[in-house]
């Protein structure tokens, strides 16, 4: 009897848990989300830089493959278009908090705020950021539009590869969301991370496919790229999209993007338990 | 309110000089506090050395596949990286940090202190904020010029040497122009944070000779972000490419654009409304 009742009464507490996580995620989304629309000037400054660095590539591998006779390793100036055409997508989605705010948050005492709060500060950051994507996505698309003007993509995928790519771009969120959040947690133990967190992305730059594909690199950096999460969040994404992939390919993508959250959960997890130790020490 | 500043603004020349005094000052001062930390160059030294490792990286990727880019070859595409850097690092070290102050003192109202000062108020809020550290880039930038140079085995003249110095400074006063320009705006939009992310985003076309790109873009990224007259152009002196023509075109643009830059300035102090008055 008393075993029964403690059941309802658990599946009642996770039904309500679960719906007031929902409540909060669309809450933050939605208030992101209108502050997004309201400095419209501000964001597509933004977006224009972002858009200025695969265009850059776009333009320097196109010339390339122009100049080879027609391709560089299988791409031509139509699917390099494609390629870095979807690129600002994935990279828009996969814009989060910065480890570089880190320091702010920790100096204007934000953190401690966060701390008093019932859930795990990441919560808050994962849904306003899901929120102002929506904002992005909107302003995103006449630059796509445009570009695909000017750079004519190729681009044929088949149902199963935009489903998976729908899939794969929220993951690519949450792995980039919280990878960087661990890098960013750094910050309480030193405050001289900018040198770091430079080596990360710069690592990151060359080894996700956010510079190239990670197809056209040498063969010993395609199988250390196999070893970290980065392609994960870059370059798997958009060959969902563009290919060339095979079926295979696809499940093994979502199921390596599967791994890393996992281990990102796992790691963000363990930094952040002895990170508040950490803190509450430097603040006596 | 009529301004104190506009009896000055008549007599212009003696007030440059004190205005550079003042901006003299500013550095003297400014290095002083940054020499407080010198942990900070280490981690900016090794920022510059990840920065230009990832560039040669892609220079190493380019020419895996080709030996040519556009017209121009390895060496000759390490000398405009050396540019880009060095440009980069001077941006970094006075353009950059002035304007973000400028911008954050007319979000929050405290750009009445630069305007009830004495001098003008242009050149004040140009030269008050110093970052020495960033100019590591500009001599590891530098550094990497020279050393592209070295491989082409370029025997220039006093003529190309003085076509890049010149075209240096007036591309670098014509980044400054774009930024001021971006900057002043904010005295209609007042948030303008993003300018930041714009500018960064823009500059990495720099990295490669503008007549890589398309025409379209390549206009733009001459008449509009100024990099192909601040990185393409000095590069073209160091490689014999540089012609009269493009040399006077420099800089009568750059005057053209200052003055235009200035207009504009002063249009935007007037609008400015300043968070007591």
């Amino acid at each position: 009897m008393t075993e029964v009742a403690t059941g309802v009464h658990e599946s009642i507490d996770r039904e309500s848990a679960v719906r007031s996580y929902v409540r909060l995620y669309a809450t933050l989304a939605r208030t992101s989300m209108m502050q997004g629309f309201q400095y419209r000037v501000g964001n597509y400054f933004y977006m224009i830089g972002m858009v200025a660095e695969p265009v850059v590539y776009l333009v320097v591998w196109s010339t390339i493959a122009r100049q080879q006779g027609g391709d560089v390793g299988g791409y031509t100036p139509g699917t390099f278009a494609a390629y870095y055409i979807v690129w600002t997508l994935v990279r828009n989605m996969n814009i989060v908090f910065t480890p570089f705010g880190w320091e702010q948050r920790i100096r204007e005492g934000e953190l401690s705020g966060h701390l008093a709060r019932p859930l795990h500060p990441i919560h808050y950051d994962l849904g306003s950021f899901a929120g102002w994507k929506v904002v992005v996505i909107v302003l995103w698309l006449p630059i796509a539009g445009i570009l695909s003007l000017i750079f004519r993509p190729e681009l044929s995928p088949t149902i199963a590869q935009i489903a998976v790519f729908g899939i794969a771009i929220w993951g690519a969120y949450l792995i980039r969301s919280l990878f960087l959040w661990m890098l960013g947690m750094v910050t309480i133990w030193t405050t001289r991370v900018s040198a770091i967190f430079e080596a990360y992305f710069a690592a990151e730059l060359l080894l996700s496919g956010r510079l190239l594909p990670v197809s056209l690199m040498p063969e010993w950096a395609q199988t250390l790229a196999g070893y970290l999460p980065f392609e994960s969040t870059f370059g798997f994404p958009i060959t969902a999209l563009v290919g060339p992939i095979t079926s295979r390919e696809l499940v093994i993508g979502l199921v390596r993007q599967f791994v890393w959250i996992a281990i990102g959960i796992a790691g963000v997890q363990l930094m952040w338990r002895r990170a508040i130790k950490a803190y509450t020490a430097v603040n006596g | 309110m009529s301004p104190p500043q506009r009896e000055f603004d008549t007599r212009t020349d003696r007030h440059l000089l004190g205005g550079l005094r003042i901006a003299w000052l500013h550095l003297r001062i400014g290095v002083m506090n940054e020499l407080q930390y010198r942990a900070n160059f280490v981690i900016q030294l090794i920022q510059s050395l990840v920065a230009i490792s990832t560039g040669l990286v892609v220079l190493a990727l380019i020419f895996d596949r080709t030996d040519q880019l556009g017209g121009w070859t390895r060496p000759e595409l390490l000398v405009v990286m050396g540019v880009f850097t060095l440009v980069g690092g001077l941006i970094g070290f006075v353009v950059e940090p002035n304007m973000g102050r400028v911008m954050g003192d007319i979000e929050r109202g405290t750009f009445d202190y630069v305007l009830t000062k004495p001098v003008d108020s242009q050149l004040l809020s140009s030269l008050r904020e110093f970052r020495i550290w960033r100019l590591t880039d500009a001599v590891v930038g530098l550094a990497v010029m020279i050393w592209g140079l070295a491989e082409l085995k370029a025997d220039f003249d006093a003529g190309e040497v003085a076509g890049f110095v010149i075209t240096l400074a007036a591309g670098m006063l014509l980044i400054y122009c774009l930024w001021l320009v971006l900057t002043a705006g904010a005295f209609w939009v007042v948030r303008m944070d993003m300018v930041q992310e714009l500018f960064t985003g823009l500059y990495r076309a720099g990295q490669y000779p503008v007549t890589v790109y398309p025409v379209w873009l390549r206009l733009m990224l001459t008449y509009l972000v100024p990099l192909g007259f601040a990185i393409t152009v000095p590069s073209e002196s160091l490689t014999g490419r540089l012609t009269l023509t493009r040399l006077v075109i420099t800089v009568a643009f750059m005057v053209v654009a200052f003055t235009a830059t200035r207009w504009f300035w002063r249009l935007g102090t007037r609008r400015y409304s300043g968070a007591s008055a």
